[in-house]
């Protein structure tokens, strides 16, 4: 009887050809369109059902962003789990073990744990007024992260005590899958969302820009593609990465010139507590004022302007979208290596002609860390309304102490008149 | 490209015919690293005392050394903690390539001490940024480095990350991915954990000490009791570890802990926060000592007065916490010593590597230390101090003008709800 370590210790160490196929997912397009599409070659048939469904996707996108930042953080949350589910499933199936004792429990027990965490400090943060009325609320935001780490190690001994002879191997590798995973899609869900609340246009202009660079990068490709780009994805060219590149530039700067019009993209989202729903409603940054700005003369003798009236914003959107275009690929080949590497086709088999949900979201994951880190560097300070949620936990003579130190601090700038006595 | 592919086949296909423990690769045998010295010393003895000799004076050691070091003070002891970190990056890297016969792969190496330099960047500018906030603010490049900090070290790891993209190879991505998780979830384990040991230290050496403390003791204690009454195994994974031994562990760390807490109580130099003086250019450990540290008064439960005699005890505050400490340490920190058996059995390995005489790698060590790095970091910042009023100043100093407005009218309000400020005076 062969230990089943030992098998796969040597599946380890073979090369990759050696290792099985995993079976193709099945087709799951839905009958109607084959009936439809019945006519045309291969081809093209594959060619209209990739583009029946992107869009369809980007309808879907365009109703959520209609119905407000609360369905937004619904769908991001929903993504999430389903593309830690596929990343699972893959897990499973390359390791054989879907029936390890209490692998399945515990990896989703992990997900909600690390969710709570990123949640309770994302809505102690945001909802810091709501959270004040509510005493049972106060208690879990203060002792927030205790809870959150006594949640975790009741899964990590968990984990221990289910450690089962033979199968040592497996279920560490099953555990390290599961925390990669988890560092993977949960904190970058997480940055889309505290992007999200800086205002909804620092989560749209991005992922726009990176699915016109996928778009665009395959139509330049399709048609004037001729020198490969990496061996990774051979599909990909050269032509194709540049053209995509600058139609990329430009969509992005041209898309922020029309949501940066509107309240409704531009503001950041709060909650207000006496209507019980998110409001996006105030007054737009300097960002998003117009502004002269003028040409440099190499410019103004192409387009014949001396000035352009641009909103700023359109410059930091040239940065997102030289990301989304030239760096934003590598997420792409990352996942293109990991689906050679476990020998799959596609993650999943959720949309039809796509792959599944990570096959889509493979690139966002980049570029969702990139414009947090973008704005917390570039656009804003420190958050306030952290600041005034740790200000308000504070003891009572602390706090007024700091309010001595902040007032005189004010009233030195000029901020604030020195109030009279009355 | 295929002379490596026939060097895999061969490998796995003689492999399979010695049908060595280790499912391929035979193990790594940890050669014998006792002095000399040591050697010659205790060449009459049994075997099985001489083991125990050679443990206990090196346990002996590092306990002087562990001593010393607190003598010598903060800065010694974070470039320590670096060290220990370095090492266990390290050993369980070298364990990866070891299972993985992943030694030659290209770029790998190079790119896992990168990851490492950029993670220990990312973390130590965010510490150094807290705590030497002055410093930082007077000398330009170190200004600049640390408004862009975090933008500097994501670029510095995506770099990184596309380095290793480039350097996907045909036939070896399934490995390639393997050392890149690998890496990964040691840099989780090991790098986080060194880094909230030094913010505890910087807490207080006290909270640096006494849990570090306890663990180790509760190593040794649970150790002895299980020699001596050691009769019912607690767990299959480690065979050794008894619930006697366990249970006499816990109540001796706990008794232990409160009698250091007791001790390191009484001085300075280990309850008060660590500093920087920005004039010395040096750490400072002096300050009005808080509360948790300043004798209390306590009545004992009717239950214990009969049993000690006494009515009421003078105790420190902290020594409460340091039964927490302790109770985590024993009954908690065990948990991460079975994770690493758990990891030694999984990879056939008797221990992380082979650089302490009788006691195995650093690793070895550490295990159980990473838990407890958490816990007490976990536990300062919920039930010991809330944030530090100084740094929010600090804070507030960096915002807008009209943000710093809102944020001070709020407090205003707060402070008015409170009854803390009357409502129009002037505090």
């Amino acid at each position: 009887e062969v230990d089943l370590e030992e098998r796969l210790g040597e599946l380890d160490l073979r090369s990759d050809s050696d290792i099985p196929d995993v079976p193709p997912p099945t087709d799951s397009t839905p009958e109607i369109l084959k009936r439809a599409l019945s006519g045309l070659s291969a081809r093209w048939k594959n060619w209209w059902i990739r583009g029946i469904l992107t869009l369809a996707m980007i309808s879907v996108f365009f109703l959520i962003i209609y119905l407000g930042s609360f369905m937004l953080m619904l769908l991001v949350l929903s993504i999430q789990v389903k593309c830690y589910h596929e990343i699972i499933t893959i897990g499973y199936r390359v390791y054989h073990s879907y029936d390890l004792p209490w692998f399945r429990s515990l990896s989703w027990y992990f997900l909600l744990c690390v969710n709570y965490f990123f949640y309770g400090e994302t809505v102690a943060d945001y909802f810091a007024t709501f959270v004040q009325r509510r005493e049972q609320l106060q208690f879990l935001i203060r002792y927030h992260r205790f809870i959150s780490f006594a949640l975790y190690l009741t899964g990590f001994c968990m984990f221990v005590l289910s450690l089962v002879k033979k199968h040592y191997r497996l279920q560490f590798y099953m555990f390290a899958w599961t925390h990669v995973t988890l560092l993977i899609t949960v904190t970058q869900s997480h940055l889309v969302i505290q992007n999200l609340f800086e205002g909804m246009i620092w989560f749209l202009v991005p992922i726009s820009s990176v699915i016109c660079n996928d778009i665009t990068a395959y139509i330049f490709g399709f048609f004037f593609g001729r020198t490969p780009l990496i061996k990774l994805s051979p599909k990909k060219t050269w032509e194709g990465f540049i053209g995509g590149f600058f139609s990329t530039v430009v969509f992005g700067f041209i898309f922020s010139y029309f949501l940066a019009q509107h309240q409704y993209f531009v503001c950041p989202v709060e909650y207000n507590s006496e209507t019980n729903r998110f409001v996006t409603e105030c007054e737009p940054s300097e960002l998003f004022q117009m502004k002269k700005y003028s040409l440099p003369p190499l410019l103004q003798a192409v387009l014949g302007w001396e000035t352009v009236n641009m909103y700023p914003f359109q410059m930091h959107s040239i940065a997102l979208s030289t990301f989304a275009s030239l760096i934003g690929p590598f997420g792409g080949f990352f996942a293109s290596g990991f689906k050679r590497a476990f020998k799959i086709k596609d993650f999943a088999d959720t949309i039809p002609g796509h792959g599944g949900i990570m096959d889509r979201f493979d690139c966002q994951y980049l570029m969702a860390t990139f414009v947090h880190v973008y704005i917390t560097s570039f656009i804003r300070g420190p958050n306030p309304s952290k600041l005034l949620k740790q200000l308000l936990i504070l003891q009572p003579e602390q706090q007024l102490s700091v309010y001595k130190t902040l007032k005189s601090h004010l009233v030195e700038k000029g901020i604030l008149q020195p109030s009279l006595r009355g | 490209e295929s002379e490596s592919e026939n060097k895999l086949d061969g490998e796995t296909a003689s492999d399979s015919e010695s049908k060595s423990e280790f499912g391929g690769s035979p193990p790594v045998p940890t050669s014998d690293d006792t002095p000399e010295v040591l050697n010659r010393a205790l060449s009459n003895l049994s075997s099985r005392w001489k083991n125990w000799w050679v443990r206990g004076i090196l346990t002996l050691a590092m306990i002087t050394f562990f001593f010393i070091i607190i003598y010598l003070g903060p800065m010694v002891l974070m470039t320590i903690v670096m060290c220990v970190q370095i090492k266990c990056f390290h050993e369980i890297i070298t364990i990866g390539y070891n299972v993985y016969h992943s030694y030659d792969l290209p770029w790998f190496r190079t790119l896992s001490w990168y990851f490492l330099l950029c993670v220990n960047y990312f973390f130590y500018g965010e510490t150094v940024t807290d705590y030497f906030f002055t410093l930082v603010q007077r000398e330009e490049p170190l200004r600049i480095l640390s408004k862009y900090h975090r933008f500097i070290s994501f670029t510095l790891y995506l770099t990184g990350f596309c380095m290793f993209v480039l350097s996907l190879v045909k036939k070896h991505y399934r490995l390639q991915f393997y050392m890149f998780g690998w890496t990964h979830v040691t840099l989780l384990i090991v790098v986080t954990q060194s880094h909230l040991i030094i913010h505890n230290l910087f807490e207080g050496m006290i909270w640096f000490i006494v849990p570090i403390s306890c663990v180790i003791c509760n190593d040794i204690m649970a150790y002895m009791f299980g020699f001596f009454f050691g009769r019912t195994p607690l767990i299959k994974l480690s065979p050794k570890k008894t619930w006697e031994g366990f249970i006499g562990g816990f109540f001796a760390t706990v008794l232990f802990g409160l009698l250091l807490s007791y001790v390191m109580s009484g001085y300075r130099c280990f309850t008060c926060p660590v500093e920087f003086n920005n004039d010395t250019n040096s750490f400072t450990v002096d300050c009005e000592p808080s509360e948790l540290f300043q004798l209390q008064e306590y009545n004992i439960p009717v239950v214990l007065q009969s049993v000690v005699g006494w009515k009421t005890v003078r105790m420190y505050p902290f020594q409460i916490h340091s039964i927490a400490l302790s109770t985590f340490a024993s009954l908690i920190g065990p948990f991460g010593g079975f994770f690493a058996s758990g990891f030694k059995r999984a990879f056939k390995i008797k221990d992380f590597a082979n650089t302490i005489p009788g006691h195995g790698g650093i690793m070895d060590r550490f295990d159980c230390q990473y838990l407890m790095a958490t816990f007490v970091n976990v536990y300062i910042a919920s039930f010991i101090r809330g944030p530090n009023p100084s740094k929010l100043i600090q804070q507030f100093l960096t915002l807008r003008p009209d943000q710093q407005l809102h944020i001070f009218n709020t407090l205003k309000a707060h402070l008015v709800d409170k009854g803390m400020l009357g409502r129009l005076e002037d505090a």
